[in-house]
């Protein structure tokens, strides 16, 4: 189910806490609930090896909190850092990271792919 | 992102049915989709095929640059009939992703020590799928050839539209099922969906064979275009 070649299909998300734990806009819906302001990050586009595919998620709360991913880890705190912002203002932002740029570099993908990932605030 | 559409994409996913979550990338807007709501235009022909491909992405519209992100249930299996092909096929389904159920009414059949972890429940169809109905994602696998247990399912899965329908038996057998399953009121091409013999022909002979045969086939009805299926 993780090639992107083929039928994406979401694992089934239930009401079980467990699950919606790990689960990316479940946590977000809850978050939301309990009054906490939330952005949410989306991989939109890969080029080369990437390490997430396409519509992965990584949801951030104004604290830094997080769940799910848009790589291996390797951007996550870069992404994590722009949350701030965007919660803040508003506004949503299209961030790239891949090996091109020194950015990139620092925060880089192992992989040697590039990703864009686009940011935005729930509410 | 208007948060009331997060949860309604949740309710969908919940509820297993296939929604597209539009993000517009030129004024940030956003818009949730289900299948069989009508959009026109670039957009509406760019999300038919989304949905059927179950690929998400960017797509260039005469209005801007939009991201469909393609929400897909899991796929399911619904084995009817705790048999020696079953044993081989529920763990081998599992491992290629399908959410597995198994069920037989008949007890000797339906024993832990013949599925051990596998989802199986020793009770009719009609009460083991009363809370989990088959959908237009599940794969409905009838192996039992029994017309007390195996009709209810084909009939439920036929009607929901499930995505690959299979019936083992004789085509001796087959022909007196189409013939109940027309009288029970499901039309020609419904019943004609129907894999039956069941499986791709590989020349399966023993259960474990007929296990792949069969789980091939429900992936081939998966993964491939119907159109081209």
């Amino acid at each position: 189910m993780t090639s992107r070649d083929s039928i994406r299909t979401d694992a089934l998300p239930s009401g079980g806490s467990a699950e919606d734990q790990l689960d990316p806009l479940m946590l977000a819906e809850r978050w939301m609930r309990d009054g906490r302001q939330v952005a949410m990050a989306t991989v939109i586009e890969t080029w080369g090896s990437a390490p997430r595919p396409v519509g992965s998620h990584l949801v951030i709360d104004a604290d830094g909190n997080f769940t799910g991913s848009v790589s291996g880890g390797c951007v996550e705190g870069a992404v994590i850092a722009e949350a701030a912002d965007v919660i803040a203002s508003g506004a949503p932002k299209m961030l790239e990271f891949g090996v091109a740029d020194e950015t990139a570099w620092r925060v880089g993908l192992s992989c040697g792919g590039r990703i864009q990932v686009y940011l935005e605030r729930v509410g | 992102m208007d948060p009331n559409l997060l949860t309604s994409l949740n309710a969908a996913r919940r509820g297993r049915q296939a929604a597209i979550l539009i993000t517009g990338l030129d004024d940030g807007s956003s818009r949730l989709v289900m299948r069989g709501d009508t959009v026109t235009g670039d957009l509406g022909a760019a999300l038919s095929k989304a949905f059927l491909s179950g690929k998400s992405g960017t797509v260039e519209t005469e209005h801007g640059r939009y991201f469909l992100n393609v929400h897909l249930p899991a796929p399911r299996m619904v084995i009817i009939g705790a048999v020696h092909i079953s044993q081989a096929l529920a763990p081998m389904a599992a491992m290629t992703g399908f959410d597995v159920k198994v069920i037989d009414p008949r007890t000797a059949f339906a024993t832990e020590d013949r599925f051990s972890s596998v989802d199986l429940v020793a009770d009719w169809p009609e009460d083991a799928l009363s809370d989990r109905p088959i959908d237009a994602f599940t794969a409905l696998v009838a192996v039992t050839h029994d017309p007390k247990i195996d009709d209810w399912p084909l009939i439920s899965a036929l009607r929901a539209q499930a995505f690959y329908v299979g019936a083992l038996g004789s085509r001796k057998t087959h022909a007196k099922r189409v013939e109940r399953l027309a009288q029970a009121g499901l039309g020609e091409d419904q019943i004609a969906r129907i894999a039956a013999p069941i499986g791709l022909d590989i020349g399966a002979q023993s259960p474990e064979e007929i296990a792949v045969a069969i789980l091939a086939q429900a992936i081939a009805a998966l993964r491939k275009d119907p159109g081209g299926a």
